[in-house]
């Protein structure tokens, strides 16, 4: 009740804050002005601005825990200090604490950084996924980056509460579905209750772009009869997109006016840098010929998601220095999942290459932890060891650097966000769960108090509200 | 360096024993029946089957030894509500014989000629430490889905273990959406079908009578009497509170029928109806989302609360990949114990957690005298684990399904073995194996 009263007020205060650095620089609004002929340098490239402010918490230490700091580091009987919604300190136990902060005495218990979901549809697919809630795939044309992920995202879904409290998630990407080649923008955003989704946005975390490979996309336009129908029809159609943007963007740089395009001004943000590629794409050989379109038409893949066969090209993707995103064991589902293996994520690992545990999956998301520990294992048992300190960068900062936002959050380093998790044991464990998450060091979750245990509008006045989930 | 240990293992335990007589001593022995783990446990085999487990168990002379060196060994896992054999690629078609959405029938439709042994799921599946599974079909045209059987995974062409073990039937809105539209109409139906099936029972006569107006065929009718007389249990898709409720009442109508629930997501709420109505149930434990209506009060601790209101609870993997991820159960079985350590939670003590593995799900399709347990006279179905089987990432270091060795090598291993190393060599991988 009194945190409600806190939250409602500071979300007041932060919309005022956020509405002047939005209109303090160059931007205005797209409707100030005709919407044709203009320079696209004029356009707002944040028209959705994000209204997340920290909900605020205690200067707190954790001591004597297992920390594992997100970046390969542990420190084992530790000390994290957390203050003004930053990580302050990480030591050993004979790390001072200051006097005026709470103390919690972790003992025989973990803390990491909060765990980073990069391929969720959690609120564009909420629960419940009744028909009126699909909202993840314009599936009306194979070429959609005009759609926006957040236009989408329902923030009452339930799910994000039990990513939280089950699987200790501070932020996670809501992606469009892979319905289309260019399936839209996805958004990042903190996993904290909200009104509105402006109010979860990550504050400052670049876009991205959905892409799928394979068999979706033919699969569904090829089904209506029209392009794609085949693979070669999705890189066809994808090409002949690409080229588009090219030019669209060339006659941005040359500064020509551009009739307004929502789909090649986000395009041209890709070829600019500025907005990260995330390509679902199951097979090796599609991958490889993604690698050469992104160099036909000079953007870059961030991470390829599902990326089952990234085992068979870890090697490429080392060099290429592009992230998998990947289950532990998920397999057999559809053809091009075929050839997924238990080790596919510690063979990725042990070549060098950027590893990830992503979910795409509203109940998985609530134990990547568990997901990674499968995986560690099925590395072990070839040979491949990896410690837990290790495997926990597969959870936080590796999804963090590939979403842009590695130097705000990710692991636990003096300065950045106290996006924090203490756990009741061992997280690679199967009998440990999340004890406290703490989202820019204010305490959203609470084992050990139902009052920090967020109940969505949906589930007010409905059996089990406010239960343990 | 990797590659050599691994082929190495693989060529050890590439090749399937005869069915042989063994006894595995020093074990951390595991019975399933929800007693406790016994230290310096002995587990003896003979002619397929369990003759002895325990402490202090003597070997008969001339059976062969194997030294668990202190390493868990427990049953194999029943797989409680599956699609094990029925389906290799769930989106290729031809390969996916869980649904018969087009045929004119229903509960007559019995999926053991439809089982393939030798598919890759049933190795990978075996290779995670299940070694028998509930198998039921999914849906056809009607309300009945059809007979389901009890397979083991064993790596041979004789796949059934029971067939006709079952008879699965959904309720709720997947029910509804079958019967024409409403739940008034899924009862209303279910009724009819079973009364169709007793009169012909009585006299088959009237099938013919009836020609086209009969809304089942004859062997609907003949697989429908089994259920009415409780012969063939009753498996039940169900998760609305209500639906639960009124599920059990089908027995003031019917009352040979042996009701089994599946799902039960919001089953907690009439814990102690079904407890009364002594019904087992077969939950996929870590729902806890209300991803429709019918399963607004999904939480993790549906399970333990059921079993704490003394309802026989028996943990699977559904509502999620049914045919390929049955290596899940044992991590959700963990997923329980850890729950009991959440405060205001439900869960259940680890003996409990393995036992909704094994007997449980064995007792629930009324088979617990013959699997799902090592007590005396079931069958010889004993995984060896390089670690608790409960935990994350621990595997089978052997297998035995009726006493007969087990390949623990799949087409999986054979990737990840080709793939070991990136890069190709002088010649292309496809010439490396």
């Amino acid at each position: 009740m009194i945190h409600g009263v806190k939250g409602s007020l500071l979300a007041a205060v932060s919309l005022a804050l956020v509405g002047c650095a939005a209109t303090g620089g160059e931007a205005k609004s797209a409707s100030d002005k005709p919407a044709t002929a203009e320079k696209p340098a004029k356009f707002n490239k944040d028209p959705y601005p994000s209204t997340y402010r920290p909900y605020g918490g205690r200067p707190t230490a954790v001591r004597g825990v297992t920390i594992f700091d997100g970046e390969g580091g542990r420190i084992d009987n530790g000390v994290v200090l957390f203050a003004g919604g930053k990580v302050e300190a990480v030591g050993g136990a004979d790390m001072a604490i200051p006097a005026d902060y709470d103390v919690i005495d972790g003992t025989g218990k973990f803390v990491t950084p909060g765990v980073i979901d990069i391929h969720s549809h959690l609120g564009d697919y909420p629960s419940p996924s009744v028909d009126a809630h699909s909202d993840g795939n314009e599936a009306t044309s194979p070429t959609t980056p005009e759609v926006w992920s957040e236009h989408s995202v329902w923030p009452q879904d339930p799910g994000f509460s039990r990513a939280l409290a089950n699987g200790g998630v501070t932020s996670l990407q809501i992606l469009p579905g892979s319905a289309n080649l260019m399936g839209g923008r996805s958004i990042t955003l903190k996993n904290v209750p909200s009104r509105t989704v402006q109010g979860m946005k990550f504050p400052d975390a670049p876009y991205g772009l959905k892409m799928a490979c394979g068999e979706n996309p033919k699969r569904v336009y090829g089904g209506k009869g029209r392009a794609p129908s085949t693979r070669m029809g999705n890189f066809a159609v994808n090409r002949a997109t690409w080229q588009k943007a090219a030019a669209y963007k060339k006659k941005m740089d040359d500064g020509k006016a551009v009739d307004r395009d929502l789909a090649m001004e986000t395009l041209a943000g890709v070829l600019a840098g500025e907005i990260l590629i995330h390509n679902h794409c199951y097979r090796a050989d599609e991958m490889a010929l993604v690698i050469d379109m992104s160099k036909e038409f000079g953007y870059k893949v961030s991470t390829f998601h599902h990326a089952v066969e990234s085992y068979k090209i870890a090697d490429i993707l080392a060099k290429e220095g592009i992230c998998s995103a990947m289950w532990a064991d998920w397999w057999g589902f559809k053809m091009e999942a075929y050839d997924a293996i238990n080790e596919n994520i510690p063979l990725v690992y042990n070549a060098g290459a950027c590893t990830i545990v992503h979910s795409d999956d509203a109940n998985q998301i609530q134990r990547l932890n568990q997901e990674a520990a499968k995986a560690r294992a099925a590395g072990r048992r070839m040979g491949i060891e990896v410690s837990d300190e290790v495997a926990w960068t597969w959870l936080s900062y590796n999804p963090a650097k590939a979403l842009g936002i590695g130097d705000k959050t990710g692991s636990l380093k003096p300065g950045k966000m106290a996006d924090v998790v203490l756990w009741n044991g061992n997280p690679f464990s199967a009998y440990t769960r999340p004890e406290k998450v703490w989202v820019d060091g204010a305490l959203m979750y609470d084992a050990m108090d139902p009052k920090r245990r967020p109940v969505s509008d949906f589930e007010l006045g409905q059996p089990g509200e406010g239960d343990v989930k | 360096m990797i590659r050599a240990l691994l082929l190495s293992a693989v060529a050890l335990i590439a090749a399937p024993a005869a069915a042989q007589d063994i006894a595995i001593t020093n074990a951390k022995l595991v019975i399933g029946d929800g007693s406790a783990p016994i230290d310096g446990g002995t587990v003896v085999v003979r002619g397929g089957k369990v003759v002895a487990a325990g402490a202090g168990v003597s070997v008969p002379a001339g059976v062969e030894r194997v030294d668990a060196g202190g390493r868990w060994v427990t049953p194999g896992i029943v797989a409680a509500f599956s699609r094990v054999g029925l389906v290799e690629v769930d989106a290729v078609g031809g390969t996916n014989d869980r649904n018969a959405p087009r045929t004119r029938f229903s509960a007559g439709l019995d999926i053991a000629p439809a089982l393939n042994p030798m598919g890759s799921p049933v190795a990978v599946n075996r290779a995670s430490g299940v070694t028998r599974a509930i198998v039921a079909p999914g849906g056809s045209s009607n309300l009945f889905a059809g007979q389901g059987a009890v397979v083991d995974l064993a790596d041979d062409m004789d796949m059934v273990t029971k067939p006709r073990a079952l008879q699965f039937v959904a309720f709720g809105e997947a029910g509804a959406a079958k019967a024409g539209g409403s739940r008034a109409a899924t009862f209303l139906l279910f009724r009819e079908q079973l009364l169709a099936a007793r009169s012909y029972a009585r006299n088959p006569a009237t099938l013919a009578e009836w020609g086209n107006d009969a809304m089942i065929q004859r062997a609907d009718a003949d697989a429908l009497v089994q259920v009415i007389n409780g012969t063939t249990p009753l498996f039940v898709r169900v998760d609305r509170a209500a639906d639960i409720v009124n599920v059990l009442k089908l027995r003031q109508e019917f009352p040979a029928l042996k009701l089994v629930l599946v799902g039960v997501t919001d089953g907690w709420l009439v814990a102690r109806e079904i407890a009364a109505a002594k019904v087992p149930v077969l939950v996929s434990p870590l729902s806890d989302l209300p991803d429709s209506f019918e399963r607004l009060a999904a939480t993790q601790s549906n399970a333990g609360r059921l079993k704490a209101a003394g309802v026989d609870v028996s943990v699977g993997v559904f509502d999620d990949d049914d045919a390929h991820k049955m290596g899940y159960t044992t991590q959700y079985a963990g997923n329980l114990v850890g729950l009991a350590r959440v405060p205001g939670a439900s869960g259940m003590t680890w003996d409990q957690a393995f036992a909704s593995i094994s007997s449980a799900p064995a007792r629930a399709v009324g088979m617990e005298a013959s699997i799902g347990s090592l007590r005396p006279g079931r069958v010889g179905d004993v995984v060896m684990w390089d670690n608790d089987p409960l935990e994350l990432g621990s595997r089978p270091t052997a297998i035995w399904i009726d006493g007969k060795a087990q390949s623990l090598t799949t087409r999986q291993d054979r990737l990840r073995d080709r793939y070991a190393t990136p890069g190709e060599g002088a010649l292309p991988k496809a010439y490396d194996r």
